[in-house]
C-alpha cells in the first residue's frame, strides 16, 4: 500500500495551501512536516532533497517533488482532476493558473511593509472583482453546468473555490455581483471531501499572521 | 487543414519567447500578430479574445489560449515533448519551473530602477552559479544521457537551452564550470529545427533595448 504523501513547508498557507486543497478535495490523506527553524531547512538543502533549494516539497510516489505548479499538475492528473482530453486539460490549466496567480499575490503581500501590504491586498481584491471573477461567472453562465470544465469536478473548480474564500476573507462583499459564483461556492463547499476540509481541525491553514511572517523570514533569511 | 498557430504579443521576447522556441523546436510554422500600440491591445480586450485581459495569447486548434504555462503544456503534449508518463511529466514540470524562475529574474532586470540594477545582477549571477545551473548540471551528471528526462528531447531541454543563451548574453563566464550544460546547449542547438530558428531572419526575437522597453511601457501602461 502506498505511503501517504508528505508535505514539507512552514506552518501556514503560503505556496503550499493550494496543494493541501487539491489533496483534500481528492480525498487523499497526507502528512505534514513543519519547518520551524533555519537548521531544519538547511538540513533539507544539505540532504539534497530540494532541487532548487526551496520548499514546497512533496514526497509522493517515490519522488521528491518541488515547484508548486509541478506538484499541482501531477496531483491533478493522478486524481483525475485534469480533464478527459487535451482540450479540457488546457482550459483547466488556463483557469487554475490564472487563479493561482491571484493566490500568490495574496500570499506574498503578507511579507510587505504595512502600507504596501494594504495596497497589494486591495489590488488583489480589485483584480478578483474585475479580471478573474467576471470570467468565471460568464463561463458558468454560458454553459449552465455545475463545474467550470467538461461538466465534471476538476482542479479548476478547487482552485476557484480557494480563491473565492480567500478573497472573501479580505472583502466579505466580493461576490456581490456574481450570483452564479455564489451558487458555485455553496455547491463546491458541500462536496463531502471539501466540506470536511472546511471544518475546524482540518489541515487547512489560517491566514498569515505576524508570527508566521517572522518564522518564515527567520528561516529564509530575508 | 488546420491553420498555423497565431501568436499575439508585442515585438519582443517577454513571455512569448518560450512559446516561439517551443513551436520552432517542434518544427511548427507559426504566424505572429504584433501588438504595436495600446489601441491594438485594447482591441483584443474588447473583442473578448483575452480570457484574463492579458497576453501572451495563442490562437491554435480553434482556441484562443492564454497563460503561458497552459499554452506551453498544450504545445508540448501535442508535439510529444512532454515525456512518456506522469512521472516524467512531473520532472519536466519541475525543471521547467526552475528555468522559469531564473528566466523571470533575467527578463525583469531591464525594468529595475538604475540604483538597484547592480544588486539584482549580482543576485542573478549568484542564483545561477550556486543554485540553478548546478541543479541542472547534476541532473545530466546523474544519468549521463543526452537529455534531461527519459533519454528523449522534451520541453525541459528546450526551455533550459533558451535560458542558457540568456545567461550567456548576461555574463558568458557563468557557464564556464558546467560542461554538461554546454554539451546540452550544443546538442539542442544542432537539431535541425532549432538550428534554423537560431539563424538570423528567423522569428526569434533579439534582446530588447531601451526603445523596446519604452514601447512596452506605452502599450501596457506601466
Amino acid at each position: 500500500m502506498a505511503a501517504k504523501p508528505k508535505l514539507w513547508y512552514f506552518h501556514g498557507r503560503g505556496r503550499m495551501e493550494s496543494i493541501r486543497w487539491l489533496l483534500a478535495a481528492a480525498g487523499v490523506e497526507f502528512e505534514e512536516e513543519f519547518l520551524e527553524t533555519r537548521e531544519q531547512y538547511e538540513k533539507l538543502q544539505k540532504d539534497g532533497r530540494l532541487l532548487f533549494g526551496q520548499v514546497p516539497l512533496v514526497e509522493i510516489d517515490g519522488m521528491e517533488l518541488t515547484q508548486t505548479r509541478a506538484i499541482l499538475s501531477y496531483l491533478a492528473a493522478k486524481y483525475n482532476l485534469h480533464g478527459k482530453d487535451l482540450k479540457e486539460t488546457v482550459r483547466i490549466d488556463m483557469y487554475a493558473d490564472g487563479t493561482l496567480d491571484l493566490m500568490l499575490m495574496v500570499a506574498l503581500a503578507a511579507f510587505k511593509p504595512p502600507e504596501e501590504k494594504e495596497e497589494s491586498l486591495a489590488l488583489a481584491v480589485k483584480k478578483a472583482k474585475t479580471r478573474y471573477f467576471p470570467v468565471f461567472e460568464k463561463i458558468l453562465k454560458d454553459h449552465g453546468e455545475d463545474f467550470l470544465v467538461g461538466n465534471k469536478f476538476s482542479w479548476a473548480d478547487i482552485q476557484l473555490l480557494e480563491a473565492i474564500l480567500t478573497m472573501e476573507e479580505l472583502d466579505a462583499s466580493v461576490l456581490s455581483d456574481f450570483p452564479l459564483l455564489k451558487e458555485f461556492k455553496t455547491r463546491i463547499s458541500n462536496i463531502p471531501t471539501i466540506k470536511k476540509f472546511l471544518q475546524p481541525g482540518s489541515q487547512r491553514k489560517p491566514p498569515p499572521d505576524s508570527h508566521y511572517v517572522e518564522v518564515v523570514r527567520n528561516i529564509l533569511q530575508f | 487543414m488546420a491553420g498555423k498557430p497565431k501568436l499575439h504579443y508585442f515585438d519582443a521576447r517577454g513571455r512569448m519567447e518560450a512559446i516561439r522556441w517551443l513551436l520552432a523546436a517542434a518544427g511548427v510554422e507559426f504566424e505572429e500578430k504584433l501588438i504595436e500600440s495600446s489601441e491594438d491591445l485594447d482591441k483584443l480586450r474588447y473583442d473578448g479574445s483575452l480570457v484574463f485581459q492579458q497576453v501572451p495569447m495563442v490562437e491554435i486548434d480553434g482556441m484562443k489560449l492564454v497563460q503561458t504555462r497552459a499554452i506551453l503544456n498544450y504545445i508540448a503534449t501535442k508535439y510529444d515533448l512532454y515525456g512518456k508518463d506522469m512521472k516524467e511529466r512531473a520532472l519536466i514540470d519541475m525543471y521547467t519551473e526552475g528555468v522559469a524562475d531564473l528566466g523571470e529574474m533575467i527578463m525583469l532586470l531591464p525594468l529595475c530602477p538604475p540604483d538597484q540594477k547592480n544588486t539584482k545582477l549580482t543576485l542573478i549571477q549568484d542564483r545561477a552559479t550556486n543554485c540553478y545551473l548546478p541543479a541542472f548540471e547534476n541532473v545530466l551528471k546523474s544519468h549521463r544521457q543526452d537529455y534531461l528526462v527519459g533519454n528523449k528531447l522534451s520541453k525541459a531541454d528546450i526551455h533550459l537551452v533558451e535560458l542558457l543563451y540568456y545567461v550567456e548574453e548576461l555574463d558568458p563566464s557563468l557557464l564556464a564550470n558546467f560542461p554538461l550544460l554546454k554539451g546540452l546547449k550544443t546538442r539542442v542547438s544542432n537539431l535541425p529545427a532549432v538550428k534554423k530558428f537560431l539563424q538570423p531572419g528567423s522569428q526569434r526575437k533579439l534582446p530588447g533595448g531601451e526603445k523596446s522597453l519604452e514601447r512596452a511601457r506605452k502599450i501596457f501602461k506601466f
